[in-house]
């Protein structure tokens, strides 16, 4: 029940004992303030790292071919293994697979336009490869079916080689030479995470035929839906399998055919994340036990000063429970109201650096060019905080309130 | 009104024991005088204490009002003490950081009147003792006799059928003190039982009966009619001195 006058008493108090007041809150705000630099710490480094990450999707592989290193079914190791169109269409039927890109790889070319010319990578690829790079179209389009269905020689280049051949000058429907064969360009792009956007992408159909290529085919970049480290890991034992048996090689065999699995990477880094939050958890609730601490020092000296205070409201006709209460009440009401102000300047310097940074990186955080972003701390995280805080503070309260209560007037009228 | 009856009560102090009343017997009425007298050790402190609810006895039987007063609960006994009885201290025991009208008004806090109430009953009170220009001071601005007719204002407001006074002109000059003792005598030409404790004899003589203690017994009590003998022993007792 709320009661006015019990209230009034107390504020009354806390009114004309300002300095013990201001000490008994500092701490707790000082607490919660601590919790909330640290957890919003924790929380920018983990998104920050996390946002580079999602540059390239999470869920995405890669698979490339070398030489067998163990002998197989009567095979000789040494033995070169080389994907071809058929294993693209073996490897999009794989349960788990969702999509995948082809590329063969062509090494460096020759780009030229006009008086300009220079040496970068062509990457030849199906359209799907945009989802498992995640590149960024300045402008245009990226290679769609239609390119592969009709070998249509067409590019899309990335920003670094577009400045280097056109400078300024618009370059989509031109036709840049690539070894002196003629290519439309219908886009630009830039890869996110990268700060050298060097690489050419052309439709995979259009560079076999074109440059000689046959139907090979050197490696694979796809994307699984394999939600945990155990079911892409799965995914990739059924990949690795199939081809196994498809191309007569050891499943145990690494230099056969290299996997990269980038979930694996991103759960592994992920975990270390985890085991980073709880490092920082327990430094947080190491601070708030210390505000806790400091709440009920204070509180015990608070008793010992009010002492006389209490011997007269006894002799007066305080009984057991109001003592208690008008201790207690006031321990809780300090601090709510000074994890109040924590909870707010700590949320509100996280903010504010949160903005700083938007402000002053701008784009490049936005690109995730940072392993910093967002530091804020989750409200109900730091609203539970607070309400642990006040729960702890009222037992902190209750022992010096206890030991209040039980002071027998005639001994606290006595001390002087 | 107080029956005592063979009251004792010991202390422990480490591991020697220390006994300080042995076997009180008292009555008092409702509406008397009464001083408690008696050179330090005497264990009067300890009687009005146990008078007063803030110290429980070993033995014997204490009725206040005809209620047994015995193993109360704190609550009970803090109820009690606030409905019977008013406190007056040597040391007069005001809370320091509340003012004047503050201090009076705080036994009504504990009896649930709210707070515009008691702080109108508290001004009346002040205005009674001569105080009311004085209600807005903090207890360390104040004289020791203001401070003493500030804590019998609040002894008073609870309208108590006691009043327990320790010393209460202890800390006090000579004409303040009666100015007090003054204030006490109108306090029971009102109703009240007034007991207080002191250990001057002029003081004492201002009361309708004295009760002398000698080492935890009551030695002799002096009644209304006998003072004038009391006076007699008093001056002797400052010839010897």
């Amino acid at each position: 029940m709320f009661d006015l006058d019990k209230w009034q008493e107390i504020l009354s108090t806390i009114k004309k004992n300002k300095m013990r007041t201001f000490l008994t809150g500092f701490s707790v705000a000082w607490g919660i303030f601590m919790l909330m630099i640290l957890l919003g710490s924790g929380n920018g480094l983990s998104n920050g790292v996390a946002s580079n990450f999602m540059n390239d999707a999470v869920n995405a592989m890669w698979i490339w071919t070398g030489e067998t290193t163990i002998a197989h079914q009567g095979l000789k190791p040494g033995r070169p293994i080389q994907f071809h169109n058929d294993d693209y269409d073996v490897i999009t039927n794989i349960p788990g697979v969702e999509t995948a890109s082809g590329r063969y790889y062509m090494g460096n070319t020759r780009y030229s336009y006009g008086r300009e010319s220079g040496e970068y990578t062509t990457v030849t690829c199906h359209p799907e490869l945009n989802d498992v790079d995640n590149m960024v179209l300045l402008e245009g389009r990226f290679i769609n079916d239609v390119d592969i269905l009709q070998t249509r020689k067409v590019v899309v280049l990335g920003k670094d080689i577009h400045t280097a051949l056109f400078k300024e000058k618009e370059a989509l429907g031109e036709y840049v030479k690539i070894n002196k064969v003629p290519f439309k360009v219908v886009g630009v792009c830039i890869e996110p995470e990268s700060t050298r956007n060097r690489n050419a992408y052309m439709p995979v159909s259009t560079a076999q035929k074109v440059f000689n290529g046959s139907n090979r085919l050197h490696n694979f970049a796809i994307t699984i839906n394999g939600q945990t480290l155990e079911e892409s890991q799965a995914i990739e034992d059924r990949i690795r399998n199939t081809f196994a048996r498809k191309h007569r090689f050891d499943v145990t065999d690494e230099s056969a055919m290299g996997m990269y699995n980038k979930l694996e990477n991103y759960i592994q880094t992920m975990r270390i994340f985890q085991a980073i939050k709880i490092f920082i958890w327990i430094i947080g609730i190491g601070t708030l036990i210390a505000g806790i601490v400091g709440v009920s020092n204070i509180m015990l000296i608070v008793v010992k000063e009010r002492t006389k205070e209490i011997g007269i409201r006894k002799a007066i006709g305080a009984s057991p429970s109001s003592v208690i209460g008008l201790i207690l009440l006031e321990s809780i009401l300090i601090t709510t109201v000074a994890g109040y102000i924590g909870l707010v300047l700590g949320t509100g310097l996280m903010e504010l650096i949160n903005y700083a940074m938007i402000q002053s990186a701008g784009e490049a955080a936005q690109r995730g060019e940072t392993v910093f972003l967002n530091p804020t701390v989750d409200f109900g995280v730091a609203l539970s905080a607070t309400i642990l805080l006040v729960v702890a503070g009222t037992l902190a309260g209750y022992i010096p309130a206890k030991r209040a209560a039980s002071i027998k007037p005639i001994v606290a009228l006595r001390d002087e | 009104m107080i029956t005592l009856n063979n009251i004792h009560k010991s202390y422990v102090m480490g591991s020697s024991k220390l006994h300080v009343l042995k076997g009180i017997d008292l009555d008092i009425e409702q509406g008397e005088f009464v001083s408690i007298m008696g050179s330090s050790g005497s264990g009067k402190s300890t009687l009005l204490n146990i008078l007063g609810m803030l110290d429980n006895y070993d033995e014997g039987t204490y009725h206040l009002d005809n209620k047994l007063i015995a193993n109360m609960s704190e609550k009970k006994s803090a109820q009690l003490r606030n409905e019977m009885v008013g406190f007056v201290f040597q040391s007069f025991n005001l809370i320091s950081f509340k003012n004047a009208m503050e201090n009076v008004a705080l036994p009504l806090y504990y009896k649930g009147v709210n707070r515009k109430k008691r702080n109108a009953i508290a001004m009346e009170y002040l205005d009674k003792l001569g105080l009311a220009p004085w209600a807005e001071h903090m207890p360390n601005e104040m004289s020791g006799g203001q401070k003493q007719r500030v804590a019998i204002a609040r002894a008073l407001i609870s309208h108590p059928k006691i009043i327990l006074a320790d010393e209460p002109t202890g800390a006090l000059d000579t004409s303040t003190s009666y100015e007090v003792m003054e204030i006490l005598k109108e306090i029971n030409n009102e109703g009240i039982t007034v007991i207080i404790v002191t250990h001057e004899h002029d003081i004492a003589a201002m009361t309708q009966k004295v009760v002398r203690l000698k080492d935890g017994r009551i030695d002799e009590i002096i009644r209304n009619g006998d003072l004038r003998a009391f006076r007699h022993t008093y001056n002797k007792e400052l010839e010897t001195a």
